[in-house]
């Protein structure tokens, strides 16, 4: 089933086209990774999904609704859970508040003025912060958590509105060759399990090779090659990107 | 009508020059540093008086003894606020930025008192300028011609300030500052004479501009707070650290206000309407347009995210068994105060109750939902209004009337906030200082409705409330129940939305909070809370003025939750009761009590970065690890 269907999404900054006519389609259960070298457009593709840029020209529609010049948190209330490239939690609350923060908006819990917020969703946190493996942090203070256990954070809390999609910049940047993988397995588990459709970004390319079922890879803002992991591998148009003309040989 | 038009212009061009070089000195100082330098105004009130005792020294009637006393006073400023910097600011740039604000409101009140002891408290008139006393005839008005120099000085220091910071080493520098100061301090650049010569400029600026405004206005000493506010208008309209910003906006409001005054009394469908008295509004018109359009104003850029991590405050943590009982039990104590007789003690207390209030009113603001404003006495102000007017003018009783003060200080807040949500950081606070000016003025004008400077008296509630024990005992129990709502509130999930926010607008936007709506209604309630303490101390007073909500009881406000510590919600309270017990202390031993509680308050802010509670609490931490 066809989650996320982007087609013709261009942006220019200036006079430099950061991402032309660029489509793909994205399965539910399906782990999609976004490649190319700097600059390729990656990230300016994920700000206009994710609704902090607005496209000039193109469509993005999530299971048939449009996601073009809708806001971050309007993007959220379809079913769309983020993580960024550089986490962003909330520094002065708790492991366990921060995923309680999404899960009360989730549930439409945040207009209230009276009632403690410490007490809501408790056990969902819990259940949230043991399926991405930190169970044992809920109490730690985000302001002080250690950057691989942050990553997860923000794992939990894109969880929290039981998305369909997840958007993930660079999830094992920053994280040790061990974390990486271990996190990997937890993000390539969950979508398989809970039929979460993922697309991510990624430099680390065992990351990618090892967990991607599918790959999209972006050059100065085109589409150069799509396909299997061993598909890209063997394209040559990727091998040039990335190796210079010398690689084809 | 068009010669009237033309002199109106040129006015306000002779006006727009003396705003210019206040705002430009603001904007540059705060480009390099990052200090929002609210002692600016004191800079420019400093340069008139100074300028004023060096031309009767050199002599009134040479032009060496004008033009030599309008520099000498300038420098002398410059160099004024060269030490400000080397005395004061190098020691606290690492703090957080409120406190820096706080340093800089201490040199406001001590330069305030220094201006009074020096010169007095009569307004000085000063000396024309010598050559330039006589008026030039255009289209049959005559328009001094001190004015016409006037109106070239803008043009030309705009003209200098750009050879130097264009043609310059230094400028140079103070533009790589402004852009990105980690790296300009990576790349070996002396910091400390950086900042000590960027303040001197600046202060020198806002000195020259206070000199040469003498022969048009005379000295006083409410000027200082007046010209910042106007300064943190232009700078916000003309953008951040931008000098031709600056120029602009200074141009554009200067002018507003002169062809409001231009277009003078106008009838419309059988009305008057005298523009003349809403050159304010014309202020506020033009600053809301830049502001929705050009959010960093006219040519400013989104400010530069600063590196590094700032303090990270700690999770709220539920209050300790003891806490409840103890605050039930302080109030109690309160509550049976009056038993003593109904001495000096409880006019103190019920000062204190609705400071505290007011207090943690604005701590709601600040703390959780991360807005600073300099311009929390308006709401204050217009709750006391709203009270005094529905009382006097409607003839609602007191009970009704006390209920319309959180109402309309809420509904202020709502109109306000509605901008103020749309910015951030210190473009936030000036704007909110630039709307409590506004309301002031309002206030200030309105003869007819609000009683002008004169105020509203008689406001002596009737019935069971004529007894000042009753009214103490209600005034303490509408300040407690207010608190404690606010309270409930910051530990309610709204609460957690607005720090989530605070925290991270980013990651609140991905997990769908409409960010600048909980930041809306967060205001608004701030508002609310700010209007009721304001009810209550109009029906403790007896009488309210335009002072209800000028500048300084915002700043008063600001120094209360400071003084208490951001981080703590028991803050607030604390610091109303520092702040009230140590003015009133102050205030009957000497009549230079601002002065004595700027000292205070450098001391405080240098010694003890954290606030009172923040103190106490390290103090704690260290009792109990000695044991």
């Amino acid at each position: 089933m066809t989650v996320l269907e982007v087609s013709g999404l261009s942006k220019a900054f200036g006079g430099v086209q950061a991402v032309r006519g660029l489509g793909f389609t994205l399965a539910a259960g399906e782990l999609l990774a976004m490649i190319g070298p700097n600059g390729a457009g990656k990230s300016t593709c994920f700000n206009m999904l994710n609704g902090q840029l607005r496209p000039d020209a193109g469509s993005a529609t999530l299971a048939g609704t449009s996601l073009i010049g809708l806001a971050p948190h309007a993007i959220w209330r379809l079913g769309v859970g983020r993580t960024f490239q550089i986490t962003a939690t909330f520094r002065s609350m708790s492991v366990r508040e921060n995923v309680q923060m999404a899960l009360l908006s989730f549930h439409g819990g945040l207009m209230r003025f009276w009632t403690p917020a410490a007490a809501r969703h408790r056990d969902e946190a819990a259940d949230l912060l043991a399926r991405v493996g930190i169970a044992e942090l809920a109490d730690r203070a985000c302001g002080i958590l250690a950057y691989g256990d942050l990553k997860r954070v923000e794992l939990a809390v894109a969880l929290a509105n039981r998305p369909r999609l997840l958007l993930m910049d660079e999830p094992t940047a920053g994280m040790a060759p061990g974390e990486r993988a271990a996190l990997m397995e937890t993000i390539a588990g969950l979508a398989k399990r809970e039929n979460i459709a993922v697309l991510f970004t990624e430099h680390d390319m065992d990351a990618v090779f090892a967990h991607a079922d599918r790959l999209i890879v972006l050059n100065r803002g085109a589409l150069i090659a799509a396909g299997s992991p061993a598909e890209v591998r063997a394209d040559a148009r990727v091998r040039e990107v990335y190796l210079g003309a010398g690689g084809a040989h | 009508m068009t010669a009237n038009v033309v002199i109106q212009f040129l006015n306000g061009l002779a006006g727009a020059s003396s705003l210019f070089l206040v705002a430009t000195g603001l904007s540059i100082i705060f480009g390099v540093s990052r200090i929002v330098n609210f002692a600016h105004g004191s800079l420019y009130m400093l340069g008139m008086y100074l300028a004023w005792s060096l031309i009767a020294f050199f002599g009134r009637g040479s032009p060496f003894g004008f033009w030599g006393g309008v520099l000498g006073a300038a420098l002398a400023v410059g160099v004024a606020g060269a030490l400000v910097e080397m005395l004061v600011l190098r020691r606290i740039y690492r703090a957080p930025e409120m406190f820096q604000l706080l340093a800089t409101f201490a040199l406001v009140l001590v330069v305030k008192d220094a201006a009074l002891w020096l010169w007095g408290a009569e307004d000085l008139l000063g000396p024309r300028a010598p050559g330039l006393r006589g008026a030039v005839e255009i289209l049959g008005r005559r328009v001094p011609e001190y004015d016409l120099l006037l109106i070239a000085v803008g043009p030309v220091v705009l003209g200098l300030l750009w050879l130097l910071m264009n043609r310059t080493r230094w400028g140079t520098l103070v533009r790589a500052a402004t852009q990105d100061r980690e790296m300009v301090a990576v790349l070996g650049v002396d910091q400390a004479k950086l900042f000590t010569s960027v303040f001197f400029l600046g202060a020198f600026l806002a000195g020259l501009g206070g000199a040469l405004q003498l022969p048009r206005e005379p000295a006083n000493l409410a000027v200082d707070l007046s010209i910042v506010a106007d300064a943190f208008v232009v700078v916000v309209v003309g953008g951040m650290g931008s000098i031709g910003g600056a120029f602009l906006a200074a141009l554009l409001i200067a002018q507003a206000k002169a062809m409001c005054i231009a277009i003078g009394d106008v009838e419309l469908f059988g009305t008057v309407f005298s523009f003349s008295k809403f050159t304010l509004v014309a202020e506020f018109a033009i600053m809301a347009a830049v502001l929705v359009v050009r959010p960093w104003g006219l040519l400013g850029r989104p400010p530069a995210a600063a590196r590094g991590a700032g303090a990270v405050e700690p999770p709220l943590v539920p209050p300790g068994p003891l806490f409840w009982p103890a605050a039930m039990l302080a109030v109690l104590v309160l509550a049976l105060v009056p038993l003593g007789g109904e001495g000096y003690a409880l006019v103190l207390l019920i000062d204190i109750a609705i400071f505290a209030l007011f207090a943690a009113s604005l701590h709601f603001l600040m703390g959780p939902a991360g807005m600073v404003s300099f311009g929390h006495a308006a709401y204050f102000g217009l709750g006391s209004y709203a009270a005094g007017l529905a009382f006097l003018k409607l003839g609602w009783p007191v009970e009704a009337a006390l209920l319309a003060a959180p109402a309309i200080g809420g509904a202020g807040a709502l109109l306000f906030g509605w901008f103020c949500v749309r910015l951030s950081g210190v473009y936030l606070a000036m704007l909110t200082l630039a709307f409590a000016q506004i309301v002031w003025s309002v206030v200030f004008q309105w003869d007819a409705f609000t009683g002008g400077s004169n105020g509203l008296v008689g406001l002596w509630p009737q019935g069971w409330l004529k007894d000042r024990t009753t009214l103490y005992l209600a005034v303490l129990l509408v300040s407690a129940l207010g608190i404690f709502a606010l309270w409930r509130m910051v530990h309610a999930p709204f609460g957690y939305a607005l720090r989530a926010a605070r925290d991270s607008a980013l990651r609140a936007d991905a997990i769908g909070i409409d960010v600048r709506r909980f930041q809306w209604i967060g205001f608004a309630l701030a508002g609310t809370f700010a209007g009721l303490a304001g009810g209550l101390f109009a029906f403790s007073k007896g009488s309210i003025s335009p002072e209800t909500l000028g500048v300084a009881r915002s700043v008063d406000g600001l120094v209360m939750v400071l003084l208490g510590g951001v981080q703590t919600l028991t803050g607030p309270v604390l610091g109303a009761t520092a702040f009230t017990l140590l003015q009133d202390e102050i205030a009957r031993a000497t009549t230079y009590w601002r002065a004595v509680l700027g000292l205070a308050i450098l001391a405080i802010v240098l010694v003890f970065p954290m606030g009172i509670a923040g103190a106490l609490r390290i103090l704690v931490a260290r009792a109990g690890a000695g044991r």
